[in-house]
């Protein structure tokens, strides 16, 4: 029986994390809670079995996450028994950043692309895993698997090295740094079906459920907590909705749904007619946008 | 969900025969492209597009700013899509620059290829190149999309004429598997559904040859089994697993194994399962393995079966495909990574360059960005391998520049030579250290690098005679005096100043051999020859010099005329003037010329000597 291609996604992902281990200083793997960082933190499990992972995670956390978001990410942490790094841009705190006040590129910036960037300072981790997909966004179908960062951690799209077979080279300058996408090669309906025939746990907001929210600019947001201000006219109302993406509260919009279980969600993934990123307010600045805050660092 | 089998297949063709038109077509009629990214691409069209309002689909696949900024494709990408019965990687190579390197990429893990041809024009220069490529690949599938049927009205004569001729050239290079499918990707014939306005072509449309390709997965199942190992798993004391993809052949537990390039032989004790232990593990599997002995494997070596274990070499015939702007030089020494392995790899010996376009053998002396040679290779240790065509896991490589740690290039290897199997270095019962005790000394290399007319001949000097009254054994290889006799046949192009450099690190270690103190005073311009210098020597025996001067005060000394005689355009390739010095980052020893007499610098040279004689454990 020749092997399924989720089978050889999973082999492919599984080697890749190995050579990172292999040959990294101080390897980490970026943990954003969502359905590719379920996915990714699953693939490590079984990478390094018996042995558990041999990086630490580390989420970047905005403190505008959904809440259900941190209980999910404490309660994965804790039972699979490896090290999580928390980083918060303290300075961002201190300037009061509030993605309802000041718009979601300054926010992304401060809490995500700078304070990314800080923590990978601070700690001196010389190769990052991501979950970053290559059928995300077009700037992403070009990039690498094992791709080089500047010391100011800046892309170069039109100098990346050539990746050729199964032999990536994992070798840098003193102060760069190489971030690894292990699920370069998966589609969004290859996550899903993967969390479905593995049973990889992930966030309850991906499932169909009644929850307030309030249709704002074309987006239905979920009214996660007081910090949400209510404009004029508007209420919050119970719908049945879910996430196909997650991110922070304000800056990620829910889809209407009846979608509660993994595989009532491949089928819905399987008839869905808008990308994943429909939902995600960060993309929608300009054609490009993602391209540019990848080369100023973001992921 | 029916359990689906992944294709990867690369796509190629030259610019404006509708590579474009022809994914975006198979994108958008498998209802691949979401609604917003409809609307986003309605969008662009409109405003950049140069279809006339029709949807430009160059512009769905260039996703990169700079792409739409100067309308050319800079590098491949990656599309996905899938059917009920297959899930599809596409590697999209641009057409145009850096086009041998992309190819490379793409094709490198590819199973199939499409090749597009225009109609109008019939086969092009391209088309060779791109076949070439793809059979130096071991790409065994190839298609060849002859598109624009609709600008010769479908005529199947046009169409003939075109298979019979790549049929033709196909057999040439020997590309085993060909599919000629006539197309239309503009109005859709036979892409996705059969076209009615060429009845006459009964076979099947790209779609459906692209649903039905049989990637040979039971081929590489039967293949010699083999897993180069990634990474040893020790969690604890009792346990010992090794790490790697299995690819290829089938292993279960109890199988003999040999671990190459030791040779040791095991068996394999247990298939390490994440729920369960596996009873069988096949090519493209990542798995971990435990043996039934405790035999040393660490990274890098390969678990074979016992009966056909990959070979085990030093030097090799391998082809090189050169992806650098630096040109690559016989003789430099590079990373070499293979499988798990790194180690350093020479070209000792480049044959010829293979002009891709006519399939030529040209001499040459180097090799320059996406130009493709066959050489003989040389390797610092013995590596497990397959040649490349039974196997492109354990027979294809990557040169890394040792400076700059860019991939540099690709390379399949072919053989091993002979002689790496029958010349073995002959143990002496004397040894360097015994005539070193003789002596009453250390053996070392002092190896003077610096601009010419920076004052390494004068201050070697120096020390050579200091060392000599002393009672020492010395010998001193000046870069003038070795070009007489020696490398008389070199030049200084940057090739033959690799070639110079590494025949005197050679000369010189045999001395050291000897337990002399050997004085190496030599311009050695390339960093990347001095690392290889060193690691020839032994870095514990090699002390590096720095004899500083700036250009402008060297110049200024001019002690042989050399330098005038090169501003004026009479002397090629001089350093400092139009060859480039690559000043040592961490030389033993730095001497700042504009600040320090000859005399102290020798003093100094003689003084850190001592200190080294006489520090303890030494
Ligand atoms: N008549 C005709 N024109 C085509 C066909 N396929 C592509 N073209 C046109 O050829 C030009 C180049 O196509 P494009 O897809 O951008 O080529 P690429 O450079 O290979 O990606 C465009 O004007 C297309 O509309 C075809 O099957 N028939």
């Amino acid at each position: 029986m020749p092997l399924t291609h989720l089978q050889q996604l999973e082999a492919e992902s599984i080697h890749i994390m190995r050579e990172v281990v292999a040959e990294a200083e101080k390897p980490v793997m970026l943990y954003s809670i969502g359905k590719d960082s379920s996915v990714m933190l699953h693939l490590a499990m079984k990478a390094f079995y018996p042995a558990k992972p041999r990086f630490p995670l580390l989420h970047v956390d905005t403190t505008w996450k959904f809440r259900e978001m941190y209980e999910f990410r404490d309660r994965m942490a804790k039972e699979k028994g490896i090290e999580l790094l928390v980083h918060v841009n303290q300075e961002g705190l201190r300037m009061g950043i509030d993605p309802f006040v000041h718009g979601s590129s300054v926010h992304t910036d401060v809490m995500k692309t700078q304070s990314l960037k800080q923590a990978l300072d601070a700690h001196g981790f010389d190769v990052v895993l991501a979950g970053a997909r290559r059928d995300e966004e077009k700037s992403r179908a070009k990039e690498r698997i094992f791709s080089l960062r500047s010391a100011q951690h800046r892309w170069d799209p039109k100098n990346q090295r050539p990746e050729v077979w199964r032999v990536y080279n994992c070798r840098k300058q003193p102060g760069q740094s190489i971030r690894v996408f292990p699920l370069s090669n998966w589609t969004e309906g290859d996550v899903w079906e993967y969390i479905d025939r593995e049973n990889v746990p992930v966030v309850p907001l991906y499932f169909a459920k009644l929850r307030p929210v309030v249709e704002r600019d074309g987006a239905l947001i979920l009214v996660d907590d007081d910090r949400m201000p209510l404009y004029a006219g508007e209420a919050p109302t119970m719908r049945m909705v879910r996430f196909r993406t997650l991110g922070c509260y304000p800056l990620t919009g829910a889809m209407e749904s009846t979608a509660d279980t993994v595989p009532a969600i491949v089928q819905e993934m399987r008839r869905a007619r808008t990308s994943e990123r429909q939902g995600r307010i960060i993309d929608h600045d300009s054609t490009g946008s993602m391209e540019r805050k990848k080369q100023e660092g973001y992921f | 969900m029916p359990s689906r089998r992944l294709l990867r297949f690369i796509t190629c063709g030259s610019v404006d025969d509708g590579k474009s038109t022809l994914i975006g077509r198979l994108l958008y009629e498998g209802n691949l492209i979401f609604d917003d990214q409809r609307a986003a691409l309605e969008a662009d069209s409109r405003k950049v597009g140069t279809q006339g309002g029709d949807l430009d689909f160059a512009l769905l696949l260039d996703g990169l700013m700079a792409e739409r900024e100067q309308a050319i494709t800079i590098d491949v990408a990656y599309r996905f899509f899938s059917t009920a019965t297959r899930t599809f990687i596409v590697a999209d190579t641009p057409g145009h620059e850096q086009y041998t390197r992309n190819m490379i990429t793409g094709a490198s893990t590819a199973d199939a290829a499409i090749l597009l041809v225009d109609a109008t024009r019939g086969l092009v220069t391209q088309t060779r190149r791109h076949s070439y490529l793809a059979w130096l690949l071991g790409i065994r599938h190839v298609v060849l999309a002859v598109n624009k049927m609709d600008l010769v009205d479908y005529a199947q004569a046009r169409f003939a004429a075109i298979e019979a001729a790549y049929r033709a050239f196909a057999a040439q290079i020997g590309l085993p598997h060909i599919c000629c499918i006539p197309v239309s990707a503009l109005k859709g014939d036979n892409v996705l559904t059969p076209s009615a306005r060429m009845a006459w072509y009964d076979g099947p449309t790209l779609l459906g040859h692209l649903e039905t390709i049989d990637v040979d997965s039971a081929s590489l199942e039967g293949a010699p089994f083999r897993v180069p190992v990634q990474w040893v798993n020790r969690p604890h004391a009792d346990f010992r697993g090794f790490t790697g993809m299995v690819v290829s052949g089938t292993i279960h537990p109890g199988d003999r194994v040999r671990v190459q390039p030791s040779g040791r032989e095991s068996r394999v004790a247990r298939i390490v399962g994440y729920e369960a232990d596996l009873d069988r593990a096949v090519a493209g599997q990542s798995v971990t393995l435990t043996l039934a002995d405790e035999v040393d494997v660490s990274r890098g070596d390969v678990i074979c079966s016992a009966e056909s274990p990959a070979a085990v070499a030093d030097q090799f015939e391998a082809t090189i495909v050169w992806m650098s702007d630096q040109p690559m030089l016989p003789g430099r020494p590079y990373w070499l990574k293979i499988g798990a392995r790194t180690v350093t790899g020479t070209i000792s010996h480049l044959k010829h360059r293979v002009n891709v376009n006519t399939l030529e053998h040209l001499a040459a002396k180097r090799l320059q960005l996406n130009e493709i040679g066959v050489c003989n290779l040389a390797v610092d240790r013995p590596i497990a391998f397959d040649p490349y065509r039974d196997n492109r896991d354990t027979g294809g490589f990557i040169l890394i520049d040792r400076v700059s740690n860019d991939t540099v290039g690709a390379g399949l290897l072919h053989f091993a030579l002979r002689r790496s199997q029958n010349i073995h270095w002959q143990p002496t019962d004397i040894g360097k250290e015994a005539r070193s005790v003789q002596k009453g000394q250390k053996a070392c290399v002092l190896w003077f690098t610096g601009l010419s007319g920076a004052g390494k001949s004068t201050i070697a000097n120096l020390v050579d005679r200091q060392l000599y009254v002393r009672g020492l054994h010395t010998y001193l290889l000046d870069g003038d005096n070795v070009r007489h006799g020696l490398n008389r046949d070199l030049g200084f192009t940057d090739e033959d100043r690799v070639e110079n450099i590494r025949r005197v690190a050679e000369v010189a270690k045999l001395m050291v051999d000897a337990g002399l103190i050997v004085l190496v005073s030599f311009i050695s311009p390339f960093r990347a020859e001095r690392t290889m210098a060193r690691e020839l020597v032994g870095a514990d025996e090699f002390i590096e010099i720095f004899v500083d001067a700036p250009l402008a005060v060297a110049e200024s000394r001019d002690p042989k005329g050399l330098y005038r005689k090169a501003r004026l355009g009479q002397l090629q390739n001089f350093t400092g003037i139009d060859s480039p010095y690559e000043r040592p980052e961490d030389p033993e020893i730095r001497i700042d010329t504009t600040s320090t007499t000859a005399e102290s610098a020798a003093a100094r040279i003689i003084a850190f000597l001592e200190d080294r004689t006489t520090a303890p454990g030494r």
